[in-house]
C-alpha cells in the first residue's frame, strides 16, 4: 500500500511515498502515513500501547500484501500469536502464509554466538548485517524492532549505538523497507530513548504517554518528529480496541483543570 | 403511563446527521425522563436499520437497559456506553451491549467508545442519546464540555448519525443551554399532557 509519487524532474516538490499505516487516526495525523522506508522510533512508558500500535501496524501491512516482520526481543514470538488473537481483525493465516513474519532476536543473537552482556563493534555488525539480511531475504516492506531499548542496552558507547542505527536506517531505507523501532522510556523521562542518540539518527519520534486529568488516566499519541511530511503536533487520545486503535483529539479546554 | 405522542412524533421526524436537545423539566423529571426514554428507544430506535447508542452518565446503564425492556426495546438494536457505574462503584454484573468507561471525565474515552460501537454496529439510522448534559456536567469544567460536545456533533453530523442530547431545564438563559443552544439544530421542550 504504497501511495507513491516519484520524482517529476521539473524542480517541483514531490511527495515522497507513503506507507499506509492502516491505522487510521495515525494516517490522518501524518497526512497520509509514514514516508516510506523511514525509520520511526516509537517511545513510551510500559504499558502505554508500543507493542499492540506496532503490531496492529505490521497487520494491517500483511493484509494490504505487504509482508512485515516483528522482531521481538522481549516477548516470545509465540506467546505473542495468542495476544493477536485479541485483534478481530488478525487471521492467523498471515502468520502461517508468511505475510507476517514474527522473529524471536535470541534466536539470532545465539545463531551469531553473541553471548557476551557487551556487544563489541563487530558483533553489532554482525547483527546489523544479520537483520538486514533478514528483511532482504523475506522482503518485508513492514519491520518492528520491539525493543530497542533491549538491543542498546547491549551497546555501551554512544559512538556506537550510532552507527548502528545509521546503518540499519541507511539498510532499511535501500530496501524499501519502513520500520519501527519501540523505546521503552521510565516515567518522566524528558528524552525519547535510553541514551538521547537514538532520536537524533531516526526519521520520526511517536510519543506515547499518559496523561492525567484530575486523577484519571488517558493514553495520548503525539507525533513530535517526522521527516518528509507534514503532520499533526497535536496530541490526541488513543484507545485500543479489538477492531483496532482508534484516535480522538485530547480536549484542553481552557483551563488549567483540562488536563 | 400513556405514551408522550408529541415527545415521539417530533422525535420520529428527525432526520439523518441532526442534532436536536430535549429539554426536561426539573418539576416533571421523573414523568418527562421515562417519556424521553419512551421517545429515544421506540421512536427512531424502533424502526428497521436502526441501533441506538445510549450514553449514561445520569444513570447507570443497568437502569436504563430494565426500562428499554419493559418497552420491548429489542437488545441488538440498544448498545450503551456507561460512564457512571464505576465512578458510582455499582459496576457489577456488566451488561453484554454495554462497554464501560471509568469516569465521566474521560470525554475523549466516552467518544472513542461511540465510535468503537458505531462501528460494531454499522445501522443505516444510527442513533446516540447523551443522558445528560447536567450529568456531565457535574464533572466537567465548561470550557472541556464545550470542546467536547464541539467536536462530537460536528462528527456525527458529518456521519448522519441522530443525536439527541438530553437536559433538565427551565431557564433557557442557564450556561448549559447557552453551550447546547451552540451546537443542536433544535431544541424540544417535552410538554405532556399535565395533571
Amino acid at each position: 500500500m504504497d501511495t507513491a509519487a516519484a520524482s517529476s524532474g521539473t524542480g517541483a516538490v514531490v511527495a515522497r511515498g507513503r506507507t499506509v499505516t492502516g491505522i487510521e487516526g495515525l494516517d490522518n495525523i501524518l497526512n497520509g502515513g509514514i514516508p516510506r522506508g523511514s525509520m520511526v522510533l516509537l517511545a513510551g512508558a510500559v504499558g502505554t500501547g508500543k507493542t499492540t500500535l506496532s503490531l496492529e501496524y505490521l497487520i494491517r501491512g500483511a493484509e494490504s500484501g505487504e509482508r512485515s516482520l516483528f522482531l521481538s526481543v522481549t516477548e516470545h514470538t509465540a506467546k505473542l500469536v495468542e495476544n493477536l488473537a485479541t485483534f478481530e481483525f488478525f487471521r492467523s493465516e498471515l502468520v502461517e502464509s508468511g505475510a507476517l513474519v514474527l522473529v524471536d532476536l535470541p534466536d539470532i543473537y545465539t545463531r551469531l554466538g553473541l553471548d557476551r552482556e557487551e556487544l563489541s563493534s563487530e558483533e553489532i555488525f554482525l547483527l546489523t548485517k544479520a537483520i538486514l539480511d533478514l528483511v532482504a531475504e523475506t522482503g518485508v516492506k513492514r519491520c518492528v524492532l520491539d525493543s530497542l531499548t533491549s538491543v542498546v542496552y547491549r551497546i555501551h558507547r554512544d559512538e556506537q549505538i550510532r552507527d548502528f542505527l545509521l546503518t540499519l536506517s541507511r539498510g532499511l531505507n535501500r530496501l524499501g523497507c519502513t520500520t519501527l523501532l519501540t523505546s521503552e522510556l521510565a516515567s518522566g523521562q524528558a528524552r525519547y530513548s535510553t541514551h538521547g542518540v537514538e532520536e537524533a539518527i531516526v526519521d520520526g519520534v511517536i510519543l506515547l504517554g499518559n496523561a492525567s486529568r484530575r486523577g484519571d488516566i488517558l493514553r495520548v499519541l503525539q507525533v513530535v518528529k517526522m521527516r518528509g511530511t507534514s503532520h499533526s503536533r497535536a496530541q490526541y487520545v488513543m484507545e485500543l480496541t479489538p477492531i483496532g486503535l482508534l484516535m480522538a483529539p485530547h480536549l484542553k479546554g481552557n483551563s488549567p483543570e483540562g488536563t | 403511563m400513556p405514551e408522550d405522542a408529541s415527545v415521539t412524533a417530533r422525535v420520529r421526524q428527525l432526520p439523518s446527521g441532526s442534532a436536536t436537545a430535549l429539554r426536561l423539566n426539573p418539576r416533571e423529571y421523573a414523568d418527562d425522563y421515562f417519556a424521553v426514554l419512551q421517545a429515544a428507544l421506540r421512536g427512531p430506535g424502533a424502526e428497521a436499520g436502526s441501533h441506538t447508542i445510549y450514553v449514561s452518565v445520569t444513570n447507570p446503564a443497568a437502569l436504563v437497559w430494565s426500562i428499554a425492556q419493559a418497552l420491548d426495546v429489542p437488545a441488538e438494536r440498544l448498545s450503551f456506553v456507561d460512564a457512571i457505574s464505576h465512578t458510582m462503584m455499582s459496576y457489577r454484573d456488566p451488561l453484554p451491549n454495554a462497554t464501560y468507561v471509568e469516569s465521566p471525565r474521560m470525554l475523549e474515552t466516552i467518544m472513542l467508545r461511540i465510535e468503537y460501537l458505531l462501528r460494531r454496529h454499522p445501522a443505516t439510522r444510527p442513533i446516540v442519546v447523551i443522558d445528560s448534559v447536567n450529568a456531565l456536567a457535574i464533572h466537567n469544567p465548561k470550557e472541556l464540555l464545550s470542546e467536547f460536545f464541539h467536536i462530537l456533533v460536528n462528527n456525527l453530523k458529518s456521519r448522519q448519525v441522530i443525536l439527541l442530547l438530553m437536559i433538565v431545564s427551565e431557564d433557557t438563559a442557564s450556561d448549559l443551554d447557552q453551550l447546547v443552544g451552540l451546537v443542536v439544530d433544535e431544541t424540544v421542550d417535552v410538554v405532556r399532557p399535565r395533571g
